[in-house]
């Protein structure tokens, strides 16, 4: 011990200079962390910020606003001169709102002659009430004449006053809602019929002009379709295309020439890929405009490099001597491939598929160009018909002028990244599980 | 698993192939500006809910040109039936048309839009005139004679009514429809163009030019977004003035303040009117082509021109929509049915 220090000591001695050395290095060493630390917890506080933004003003999208109201189906009302035997379209035209409005009336204690009175009703209940009240009797004609209790949408103002969105002390003029429909509104409320329930309506409708009937539905139907297509053409094409050139091609000009190639289209911006599917599948081979089809088909074509890119490394990643081992044992080129080299870079080429299909389900700008940001009210029931995506319904709401459709969007966001999120983690839990390190 | 895959994108591939899309379309589909999308969208889904037996039509936003291009991409089941416009079709627009076999263009106006100027709602009240606006954010402006960079940086040095508040003015974009109303109705109409001309610019198209050329040095900020975007300028700027559709502002009436325009407060009765300066018909041009063609169009079309849809107390009315007046209306849905094309 002795021994050692003082021979270091001795040392030290004779190079006085290394200390001074070591000193800075340590320094320039604790200085780099400290940078480090800083990038990462700007970083992290920006994630924070953003995170708390949106679920603040978001999480209120997922409760809804309703009246539970007596409804009698008056036959008055629907059918007044009897004709619904005959003529089936009278069901169809029938006043429903009337219905709803007279139910509020009664349940408010509203004298129904006071006409000036019921104006002020106007507004409290949802537009959307007609299509409700309309499915009701056409499912079943028989509940004409009966009444029965029906949740009714409070109309998106109402619904935001429930809420406690909209500040009351802003003279009554200015605002949507009038002192009286707050007053009713507080009346209901102590009733129990006015209350908040879970807004499954935001995962089941289509897009509307009405902030409380519109949802994410056909968003979510076109991306799943979208989704799929990619799937099933961008991992067997890119898989396929990665095995050729990694195991199969010689190198030469050519090959590499082909992957610079596809290194570059994986930087190439998106938009680019929209132009092409408008120039190729719309207006030459004539698909039909805001399908998710074509959606799928441009997203292939944005997924591919990503996918091709990430095989190609979970293909070089498996060591050589698997491959002699393989061939040593006699078998053929393609069975070591499809037998031994495939199976053993699956998780790579799973994690980056995923990885993939993620940023495609994030992407709206190749589908502007495609028609796809627009106003799609009805489902699409094959991937041939007119749909939207989840982040282009993002933009859609981001765009009304409708103060409860803030709260849509922000709740929108916050399906879609947890949509990612499970993504991303099934690719990390895919890694962690059959990755194999050599 | 694999092969599986293999399989299904085989047959994938095939039907992407094969199909040939040649089937009937059975939905309308529509493009065009975003500043008619909230209204087409109205009209779009109480058609699908009142004729149960066609499908609710597809509204595509992106802008008036972009839709009218669309447009005029030809006749046929891959384009667009109705392109909604904030501003007249053009006459190279027309021509381009029908150079692609769109012969025959219906135009239809559906009402009025108008442009207006908001604070804060906690802001003091605003009277403007043209001249103010002109002052306050051309580039160049005559002074003494000469012809300089606006010295103005406060809206008192413009016009002494106004507050004593930095100039600093969120004005739509050069993409927006809304940017060609802004320049005509208030910048050149508020330009002096007698005092530009004795101050030596030379001939009448430099003159138009300098009048709606914007100051650059960050007083006015072009937005090129949607109002909620200058909405949230404002709001983080409470001495900052936006200018917004009539039913954005009347949507945000509880965090905005309007400012008069000549002493006209803008409403629509002030728009309807014509006495309130700012404002734009709005337009949507239908290809005469697919009418009886695609199921539904002219049911569309009527509908969207119905008083119930259109008239003063109709939903577009209560969205912000300016209802044109009786006759006008009248003599939209008369053009229309007579089939009168461009």
């Amino acid at each position: 011990m002795t021994d050692i220090s003082m021979d270091t000591m001795a040392r030290a001695v004779a190079h006085p200079r290394r200390d001074i050395g070591l000193k800075g290095r340590y320094a320039a060493e604790r200085r780099f962390r400290i940078y480090g630390a800083v990038a990462i917890s700007v970083g992290l506080a920006f994630l924070a910020i953003m995170l708390i933004t949106i679920v603040s003003k978001g999480y209120t999208a997922f409760w809804q606003t309703t009246v539970t109201l007596p409804i009698n189906f008056d036959e008055k009302v629907i059918d007044p001169s009897n004709k619904r035997a005959t003529d089936p379209s009278v069901l169809i035209k029938a006043n429903y709102p009337k219905l709803a409005e007279n139910a509020l009336v009664a349940k408010l204690g509203i004298n129904p002659d006071d006409k000036p009175m019921i104006q002020k009703l106007k507004g409290f209940l949802s537009e959307g009430a007609r299509v409700q009240l309309r499915n009701i009797v056409a499912a079943d004609p028989s509940v004409i004449g009966t009444t029965r209790n029906v949740d009714i949408l409070a109309a998106a103002n109402l619904d935001s006053a429930f809420k406690g969105q909209i500040d009351l002390s802003v003279e009554e003029a200015r605002r949507k809602v009038s002192d009286q429909q707050i007053a009713w509104m507080d009346k209901l409320k102590a009733d129990g019929a006015m209350a908040e329930h879970f807004n499954t309506g935001l995962f089941t409708y289509g897009a509307s002009s009405r902030p409380e009937t519109s949802g994410m539905g056909v968003a979510i139907i076109g991306s799943f379709y979208m989704m799929v297509i990619v799937l099933l053409l961008a991992l067997p094409i890119g898989v396929a295309a990665s095995i050729y050139l990694e195991e199969f091609a010689k190198k030469n000009r050519l090959t590499d020439l082909i992957e610079v190639n596809i290194n570059n289209l994986a930087a190439v911006p998106s938009i680019v890929f929209g132009l092409l599917g408008l120039a190729v599948f719309i207006n030459f081979l004539g698909m039909p405009r805001s399908a998710a089809f074509v959606g799928g088909l441009v997203l292939t074509l944005m997924t591919l490099p990503t996918i091709i890119i990430a095989t190609r490394a979970a293909l070089a990643a498996v060591p050589p001597s698997i491959r002699s081992a393989a061939l040593g044992l006699g078998a053929s080129k393609m069975q070591m491939v499809f037998h031994h080299i495939l199976p053993l870079a699956a998780p790579g080429i799973l994690t980056g598929t995923i990885i993939g299909l993620a940023r495609a389900l994030g992407e709206t700008a190749p589908l502007l160009l495609i028609g796809m940001v627009a106003f799609v009210a009805d489902y699409p029931k094959t991937p041939f018909d007119p749909a939207t995506a989840l982040p282009v319904q993002i933009y859609m709401w981001a765009n009304e002028a409708e103060r409860a459709f803030v709260e849509r969007m922000s709740g929108a966001i916050i399906i879609l990244l947890v949509f990612l999120m499970a993504m991303n983690i099934t690719a990390i839990v895919l890694r962690r599980r059959f990755e194999r390190r050599w | 698993m694999k092969k599986f895959l293999l399989t299904a994108s085989a047959a994938a591939l095939a039907l992407a192939a094969s199909s040939g899309f040649a089937v009937a379309r059975d939905q309308i589909q529509v493009a065009g500006s975003s500043t008619v999308l909230p209204y087409a969208k109205i009209v779009a889904e109480q058609f699908g809910e009142t004729f149960t037996n066609f499908k609710t039509p597809v509204v595509e936003s992106g802008g008036s040109g972009a839709g009218i291009k669309e447009f005029c991409k030809g006749v046929g089941e891959d384009t667009i039936d109705i392109a909604n416009s904030s501003r007249p079709i053009k006459k190279d627009e027309i021509q381009s048309c029908v150079d692609a076999g769109v012969k025959e263009i219906q135009e239809v106006r559906i009402g009025y839009d108008g442009i207006v100027f908001a604070t804060d709602i906690k802001g003091p009240d605003w009277a403007l005139v043209p001249s103010d606006i002109y002052k306050a954010l051309a580039a160049k402006l005559v002074v003494d004679g000469k012809l300089v960079d606006n010295p103005n940086t406060k809206w008192n040095q413009v016009n002494p009514k106004l507050p004593d508040w930095d100039i600093a003015a969120y004005i739509p974009g050069e993409k927006h429809g809304t940017r060609e109303v802004f320049e005509t109705k208030l910048l050149d109409a508020g330009c002096d163009k007698d005092a530009l001309k004795a101050a030596g610019v030379a001939d009448e198209k430099e003159i138009g030019k300098a009048c709606i050329a914007i100051r650059k040095d960050g007083k006015a900020v072009d937005i090129d977004g949607d109002y909620t975007e200058t909405l949230a300028r404002i709001d983080s700027n409470k001495t900052g003035v936006g200018v917004f559709g009539l039913a954005f502002y009347e949507n945000n009436a509880d965090k905005l303040k309007v400012a008069t325009v000549e002493g006209i407060v803008p409403s629509t009765e002030t728009i309807a009117g014509g006495t309130y300066p700012v404002s734009r018909p709005l337009f949507f041009y239908v290809k005469k082509a697919h009418l009886g063609v695609v199921p539904g169009l002219k049911e569309y079309v009527e509908f969207f021109l119905d008083d119930q849809m259109v008239g003063p107390e109709s939903p577009l009315a209560e969205y912000g929509l300016v209802a044109a007046p009786d006759a006008e209306r009248q003599a939209q849905r008369d053009a229309f049915a007579a089939g009168k094309s461009m």
